[in-house]
């Protein structure tokens, strides 16, 4: 939730002192010489927060709900497994090649899978789960298993505390710092921020910069690698390996229940949930009753998404930040420069800064764009009008790499962008709209501008994001409801967001999508004259529009399509007494020659 | 048969029928699965729980002398009410498809830790006197458990087909499942039309899990292992569709008892989980 605390930076390294430290603490527990089952089940609690929590890096921070975790897992078992029996490695050798099996595997089913628009949420689940028990199969049958499994009887345990079981211990221990480290470094880095966006809105998070593809994939590889150690470390635990207990739904399904239970919008979330869920099974098994804890988990999972969806770290930080909200609210720190920031190349209208030639896009057969050249010029505000239907959204579309153009080109500065994926055409200068707004749901109206600056923008750290965001905000007009979540906003104010993310890469083109659409005639013009600060800072702008008052006040020139082809082009008030154009908007002529 | 007909060959056709007889009850677990999903958005994965719970009450009545299929007459109506139950509050929480998931994966837990307290986690097999009606058909050994739990899958395939297609009901299930909002404007009471379908597939859950107790050895960890393969019978076949799971089903059963045949038993779960991936991969759509 890093990403969503606001503007204050706390020292920002509290946190990762604080784990080490805690893990170095942690650390002299074996010297205290406690028997040696607590060992044991202060390696399970250890083992499960590095399961958990890695799962929780590409899963909990992006949605992508991954039920293959054991998958993961299980070949770093059987790579250990193997290198100790079969050739004979020193076990401390195997983890790092356990990390780069699971990790390869991950990758490998990261690329294709990543790769299918629509696998998400629940078929990404199963998807993943298939590929546990695919892996399982081959495994079982080929030589690396056979079918009777893998005894590691005669492999040394290497001496690091006094006894066997505390050498575990200390092994998971620095796994486990090792992991929370990780995970809170990518909480609170551009990366993390890119994935929080992902869990919100893909698409969005896509037009707006981020890599999805790539940022999906590398999760996964430092979610797999660090499962691979675990699977590594548990393989001379258990000491005797199996498919049927590796390759199990039981992994996966844990690891959900602990994040979710915990919260996996947090780095720490999921080793709250993993203490939590060790120790109750753990008292259950212990006082034999195994059977009842199994229900007492059911109940607990079912009553975790009816009543805490969000989880217990979550819930414990609101409340906590009631208490403190009791105190005067801090001011906003380091009030920001409240003036319009200085763009780069303002440069003079005239020279042709964005060329579309024949661009078409068909939806299985229908002709949306059906090949139009469109001219934008530097510095100008042009106008994209038409009926419903005529194209114009779906040029916008087409432009930033939402959809993928079926022919044409779009050449920007000197740049050809079709089939370019978004986020490099964000990259490039280019952003957008949404005519129905499409904020980050889970954080902050600053934080949903930040993420606009730090990936379209190329600024890199969130810290120095938020101030960047924070002067869009202050020129939108939104810096009382920095901190507020989106849907405390209302439409005109969502508007207002859209634009202030649209601003906040400090594009050379924006696309306006319908802004003024479902606002009130004096919201209409705040937003008026709010678009012409945008082109007086240095912007081009494109906007599609119906409101007539607002083009014509604003556009030096407009294109009008009809039916996805270019029908006119030329000045507003010029353009709208053309025949063809009042035909195709309000289809009248027709009517009336047809009557005459 | 004919004298020259090579072993191999009635083999594989034995093999052949008996994965029809296995696909048949992938089908019938996949139908309620199906329709749920489909028309519901709710993945019931306790459906496999009910089905196990079912087959436990179904081996109980015949441990007192109750015919199996006579018992149907009271585990029917039973998991009809506890579907109708489930669905009504899952519609109180308004949960979405992934965390129905979740839930009723708890759910699930609970019911196997249930089963476990009062039947052990002992294997058990019902003994009825279908057991021992098995006879030959042109050279193949034919169970009649097996061919009861093909009667029943096809019958009632056909009947949830045709109940979705030509009545007034089905319509209006169909209708909401598009449009939830549209149809509620046309005065469709989606409430009861959707407590209606959540009991009917709990209900066909139970005669699946009648029809495993008759065929197969119940243990509560079995529970599980049915869950991939009934899966992927109900994505090849597609969302909320009655015939599509049965004709899934019969082919991934026959494909894996092929395998079988060919080469080991421990590779048949490649089979339907590959083929699971393969349509997750190349046609997304269809989940969502």
């Amino acid at each position: 939730m890093a990403a969503a605390v606001g503007p204050r930076e706390p020292s920002r390294w509290r946190i990762p002192l604080a784990i080490v430290a805690l893990g170095a603490a942690l650390a002299f527990v074996p010297a205290l010489g406690l028997p040696a089952f607590y060992d044991s089940l202060l390696y399970l609690i250890l083992h499960w927060i590095v399961l958990a929590t890695s799962w929780n890096i590409l899963s909990g921070y992006t949605g992508y709900f991954s039920f293959g975790h054991g998958a993961f897992f299980g070949a770093g078992i059987y790579t250990s497994a193997t290198l100790m029996s079969r050739w004979d490695w020193p076990f401390l050798w195997t983890l790092p090649v356990a990390a780069a099996v699971a990790c390869v595997l991950g990758v490998v089913v990261g690329a294709i899978v990543f790769r299918v628009k629509g696998i998400r949420g629940e078929v990404f689940a199963l998807l993943t789960l298939a590929v546990t028990f695919v892996l399982g199969t081959i495994i079982v049958n080929t030589p690396i298993d056979g079918g009777n499994g893998v005894s590691l009887a005669a492999v040394a345990i290497p001496k690091f505390g006094p006894t066997p079981s505390s050498t575990f211990y200390l092994l998971a221990l620095i796994a486990a710092t090792a992991t929370l480290l990780v995970a809170w470094a990518i909480a609170v880095s551009k990366l993390g921020a890119g994935l929080f966006a992902i869990h919100d809105d893909e698409d969005a998070a896509e037009v707006m910069g981020v890599p999805t593809y790539r940022y999906k994939l590398v999760a996964l590889a430092i979610s797999c690698s660090l499962a691979g150690v675990a699977g590594g470390i548990h393989a001379l635990f258990l000491n005797y390996v199996t498919v049927g207990e590796v390759f199990t739904i039981t992994v996966p399904l844990t690891v959900v229940l602990m994040s979710v239970l915990g919260g996996t919008r947090h780095w720490a979330g999921p080793a709250v949930g993993a203490v939590v869920i060790t120790l109750l099974l753990y008292s259950f098994t212990a006082a034999d009753y195994a059977v009842a804890g199994k229900a007492m988990i059911g109940v607990i999972l079912i009553a975790a998404i009816l009543f805490m969806p969000d989880g217990i770290l979550p819930r414990l930080q609101r409340l906590w930040q009631r208490r403190r909200s009791d105190r005067p609210a801090p001011p906003l720190a380091r009030a920001p420069l409240p003036t319009v920031p200085a763009h780069g190349s303002a440069a003079a209208v005239g020279g042709v800064l964005l060329q579309a030639r024949g661009l078409a896009k068909s939806f299985r057969g229908v002709k949306a764009l059906a090949g139009v050249d469109v001219e934008v010029r530097r510095g100008e505000i042009l106008g994209l009008l038409g009926p419903n239907g005529s194209g114009k959204s779906t040029f916008i579309n087409v432009v930033s790499g939402h959809f993928l153009p079926s022919g044409g080109s779009v050449v920007f500065e000197g740049k050809e962008l079709a089939g370019r994926a978004a986020h490099r055409i964000a990259s490039a200068g280019i952003s957008r709209t949404y005519q129905i707004p499409r904020p980050f749901a889970h954080q902050t109206v600053l934080d949903n501008v930040a993420l606009a600056a730090m990936f379209g923008g190329g600024i890199n750290t969130p810290a120095a994001a938020r101030r960047e965001a924070m002067s869009w905000l202050v020129f939108a007009g939104l810096q009382d409801k920095a901190l507020d979540r989106p849907d405390a906003l209302n439409l005109h104010q969502r508007k207002f967001l859209e634009l202030a993310r649209a601003l906040a890469s400090r594009p050379r083109l924006v696309l306006l999508d319908e802004v003024l659409c479902g606002l009130t005639p004096s919201e209409i013009d705040d937003a008026v004259a709010l678009v012409r600060r945008i082109r007086d800072q240095g912007s081009t702008v494109v906007f599609v529009e119906h409101v007539m008052r607002a083009v014509m006040a604003l556009t030096d020139r407009v294109v009008v399509f009809d039916h996805g082809e270019l029908l006119a082009e030329g000045l507003a008030s010029e353009v709208m007494q053309r025949p063809e154009v009042m035909r195709a908007y309000l289809g009248q002529a027709d009517v009336d020659s047809g009557h005459a | 048969m004919s004298g020259f007909t090579m072993p191999s060959a009635t083999l594989l056709a034995q093999s052949i029928l008996s994965g029809v007889f296995v696909g048949a009850l992938y089908g019938l677990l996949g139908l309620g699965l199906s329709l749920s999903w489909g028309l519901l958005r709710l993945i019931n994965l306790a459906h496999f729980a009910f089905a196990f719970l079912a087959a436990y009450l179904c081996y109980q009545m015949a441990q007192m002398g109750v015919d199996p299929l006579l018992s149907l007459g009271l585990i029917v109506p039973l998991f009809f009410a506890i579907g109708a139950g489930l669905h009504w509050g899952m519609m109180k929480f308004q949960i979405t498809p992934f965390n129905s998931l979740l839930v009723t994966f708890g759910l699930t837990g609970i019911v196997e830790a249930l089963i476990q307290t009062i039947w052990t986690a002992d294997f058990r097999k019902l003994e009825s006197s279908y057991g021992e009606h098995n006879f030959k058909v042109a050279g193949l050994y034919v169970p009649l458990p097996e061919l009861i739990t093909l009667g029943l899958a096809v019958s009632l395939s056909f009947v949830v087909w045709a109940v979705l297609r030509y009545t007034d009901l089905g319509k209006a299930l169909r209708a909401s499942a598009e449009d939830s909002a549209v149809a509620a404007a046309f005065g469709i009471n989606e409430k009861r039309n959707a407590l209606l379908l959540a009991g009917t597939c709990s209900a066909l859950a139970s005669i699946a899990g009648v029809c495993l107790a008759l065929g197969f050895t119940l243990a509560p960890s079995q529970i599980y292992a049915w869950i991939g393969v009934v899966f992927a019978a109900v994505m090849l076949g597609g969302l909320g569709r009655a015939l599509a799971p049965l004709i899934a089903g019969i082919v991934i059963g026959v494909s894996e008892a092929v395998t079988m045949a060919v080469t080991a038993p421990s590779w048949a779960p490649l089979v339907s989980f590959t083929l699971l991936i393969a349509i997750l991969l190349f046609r997304p759509g269809r989940a969502a």
